[in-house]
């Protein structure tokens, strides 16, 4: 019985260090993963700051003005005026609904190519 | 096996002998007791040896570790996880909606190692033609007199960095820097003051502030705990912008030298634009002017609305009014004495063009028609222990407390006597000067119902509380007046449909160094409060030495000049903020004559 014993524990021995060996360099490999990966967040960090500063630079209030003026032919933007508030009576009540049309039974005639304007 | 205390075969040995068989019995328990004591005795040294060599090894491995720990070299944990704070060591400055105003962005700083470079001569050349300001002939000396290490560049943008590389010299080196950047520019610059670099080493160099808010809050901005959390100022880039717009507008049209506008949260104090001009690029921050003789408003770097101790004129009438209300001397309609010119000792007190209000004016109208000689006879009723109190309640005797390393340096000039002809030109505005962020913070409490506030340029949470100057009802018909001096005294230009703009103007003319007052040379403010049955705004507008000329004469008062630059400050900003114009009352005359 003892001589099993003392065989067993030996072969849990050898299958221990195994393992401990195995999970050495597996942290090892973790660890430079890890390194490696905060390498890549700081420089994404990095990258995300100098976006937002570009951001910030291609927001900044004068350049968007001149933007805005450059371009008033297109956008026609213009400083907020008090004038552009508006009371709530302002606003015109919906239209009635119109009853639905059906057009298989309700319109009559030809229609040409050239009002389709096709 | 356990032996029996009285074992048969010697008891009946015993007996037959004729002894007794007890001896037996107590010799076997005596070597019973002495069996167990030395098995005790045996374990308890047993546990001692353990506890022992537990003591020692648990000793010897912290002595050890210690022992290890002092003789190896330092090393940073390898798997604990990044945080912003190593990225940042800088933190940012973002306006009150998360705006960027003050931001680091990576760069590279050059320096050379001259003793491995290859051709020294031919490198400084290259240099010089990378960088024009680098002079070859001074460069090249440096690279050839043994010395090994020069530093060439603070920082490098990377099309300058990628012309460095192709020169190819082994001896250029690139250090990492952390450069501060200013991504508005000019915007909002007398605020953000400007950083540079503190102490340098070759992989890394330390951003400091120089001045504004950089500096004044430079602890807060380093401080690693913060964890690079980005400190939010009460300012909004937007409404900083057009007010800077404007003023730079109403500053060309009216010849200024210079112009400062504070747009304050009445109720909080928190300052949401603060500008001052001329202005210059944090960016690329002027070096001061060191010539003696020029004043210090010459320099760009001056903060007009901080620094600018001027002497802010008729602004100051609303508090001898205010207080001679509050302390229940006069009320809104009270007839005053307004006869000019009133002579006082030695001094005749005029008013503005020679004119006479008098011989009786309403308090209203003391204020709405900006009498002097009305407003003294107040103060006079005032006296000058109590006139002294109430300006200093308002904050007028210490540097305000805003967040600006320039704050602290601008101390208000107060007379240092104050004898009655003192409390009498004090009263409209003369002879104590302040800044027009003390002139804000006043008004302020006019406006926010008679609290004092503390201007901040940080963003405040919550309500603040502060100490209580002024009744409601004080507060409330100073509002009253003022608004009557827009809608129908002197700042008449000022009136914004909608907006029910109140305000005072004040003119007061520059003192010269050499003593006395300019002729040509005023400075011009209007404090106003907006909208007046509500009031939440504040703001400032101070003219430096600007004169009209559109009509057929030079108008050098606060109405002709700050007061149309502050109407078009609250027309462009009051839509910003989402204040809706309050709609005009429609005229129910007609209505009330149907029903008659």
């Amino acid at each position: 019985m003892r001589p099993v014993l003392y065989v067993m524990s030996f072969l849990a021995l050898i299958a221990l260090g195994f393992w401990a060996y195995r999970e050495n360099y597996a942290t090892q490999g973790a660890l430079k993963e890890v390194e490696a990966l905060q390498r890549q967040i700081v420089g994404l960090h990095e990258a995300l700051t100098v976006q937002r500063a570009e951001w910030a630079y291609l927001n900044r209030p004068d350049r968007l003005r001149d933007l805005a003026t450059a371009n008033f032919d297109r956008l026609g933007l213009l400083p907020m005026e008090p004038s552009q508030f508006g009371a709530a009576a302002q606003v015109a009540y919906p239209r009635a609904k119109l009853p639905d049309v059906s057009f298989t039974e309700d319109v009559q005639g030809t229609i040409t190519t050239d009002a389709e304007g096709l | 096996m356990r032996t029996p205390l009285r074992p048969l075969a010697r008891i009946l040995h015993a007996r037959q002998e004729g002894l007794n068989p007890d001896t037996i019995e107590k010799e076997n328990l005596k070597l019973r007791h002495e069996a167990i004591r030395e098995r005790a005795r045996g374990r308890a040294q047993f546990r001692l040896l353990i506890l022992c060599a537990s003591f020692v090894i648990a000793f010897g491995a912290i002595g050890a570790r210690m022992g290890l720990m002092a003789a190896t070299e330092p090393m940073e944990p390898r798997a604990s996880a990044p945080g912003a704070e190593i990225i940042a060591q800088r933190a940012d400055i973002t306006d009150r909606n998360g705006r960027v105003l003050a931001t680091n962005i990576t760069t590279h700083a050059l320096y050379a190692h001259p003793k491995v470079m290859v051709d020294p001569k031919g490198t400084a050349v290259k240099l010089a033609e990378i960088f024009p300001e680098l002079d070859p002939a001074a460069l090249q000396r440096r690279f050839t007199d043994g010395r090994s290490f020069v530093w060439i560049r603070k920082v490098l943008s990377p099309e300058q960095m990628q012309k460095v590389h192709e020169i190819g010299d082994p001896g250029l080196l690139f250090g990492p820097r952390e450069m501060r950047l200013y991504p508005n520019g000019m915007l909002a610059a007398h605020i953000l003051g400007g950083s540079s670099f503190g102490a340098e080493g070759v992989h890394s160099a330390e951003v400091i502030g120089v001045a504004g808010i950089e500096k004044a809050m430079d602890a807060r901005l380093r401080d690693p705990a913060q964890g690079g959390k980005p400190l939010t100022l009460s300012i909004d880039l937007t409404l900083q912008s057009t007010i800077e717009e404007v003023l730079y507008a109403g500053m060309s049209m009216l010849n200024a030298k210079g112009a400062a506008a504070i747009l304050m949260d009445a109720r909080t104090g928190e300052i949401l634009a603060l500008a001052s001009l001329p202005t210059f690029d944090p960016n690329d921050r002027p070096t001061p002017i060191v010539d003696k003789t020029a004043e210090p408003g010459d320099s760009p770097l001056f903060n007009r609305a901080v620094q600018g101790v001027y002497e802010l004129g008729s602004t100051f009438k609303i508090f001898a009014t205010a207080q001679a209300m509050e302390l229940g001397l006069v009320g809104p309609e009270t007839m005053v004495d307004a006869n000019a010119p009133m002579q006082w000792g030695r001094h005749k007190i005029k008013e503005f063009e020679g004119k006479n209000y008098g011989p009786l004016l309403s308090v209203s109208d003391v204020i709405a028609k900006s009498s002097n000689v009305g407003t003294a006879h107040i103060a006079l009723m005032i006296g000058p222990l109590r006139q002294q109190a109430f300006l200093k309640s308002l904050g007028f005797f210490e540097p305000t407390p805003v967040e600006l390393i320039e704050a602290p340096g601008a101390r208000p000039l107060i007379p240092k006597k104050w004898p009655e002809i003192v409390t009498i030109t004090t009263s409209y505005g003369h002879g104590m000067s302040a800044s027009p962020l003390h002139l804000a913070a006043a008004y302020a409490a006019i406006a926010n119902g008679g609290v004092a506030i503390k201007p901040t340029l940080l963003k405040r949470e919550g309500p603040t509380t502060g100490v209580r100057v002024m009744s409601e009802k004080t507060a409330f018909d100073s509002v009253a007046m003022l608004r009557r001096v827009v809608t129908e005294g002197t700042a008449s230009l000022g009136d914004v449909p909608g907006y029910e703009v109140a305000g005072k103007t004040g003119t007061a003319d520059k003192p010269k160094k050499t003593g006395g007052y300019y002729d040509d040379k005023v400075v011009n403010t209007f404090a106003s409060v907006f909208p007046a049955s509500n009031p939440q705004y504040v703001l400032i507008v101070t003219l430096d030495e600007p004169q009209d000329d559109t009509l057929s004469e030079t108008r050098r008062t606060a109405g002709w000049t700050a007061v149309p630059v502050a109407s078009e400050i609250i027309r462009r900003v009051a839509p910003l903020m989402g204040l809706r114009p309050k709609l005009e009352p429609v005229a129910v005359d007609a209505v009330t004559a149907a029903s008659n």
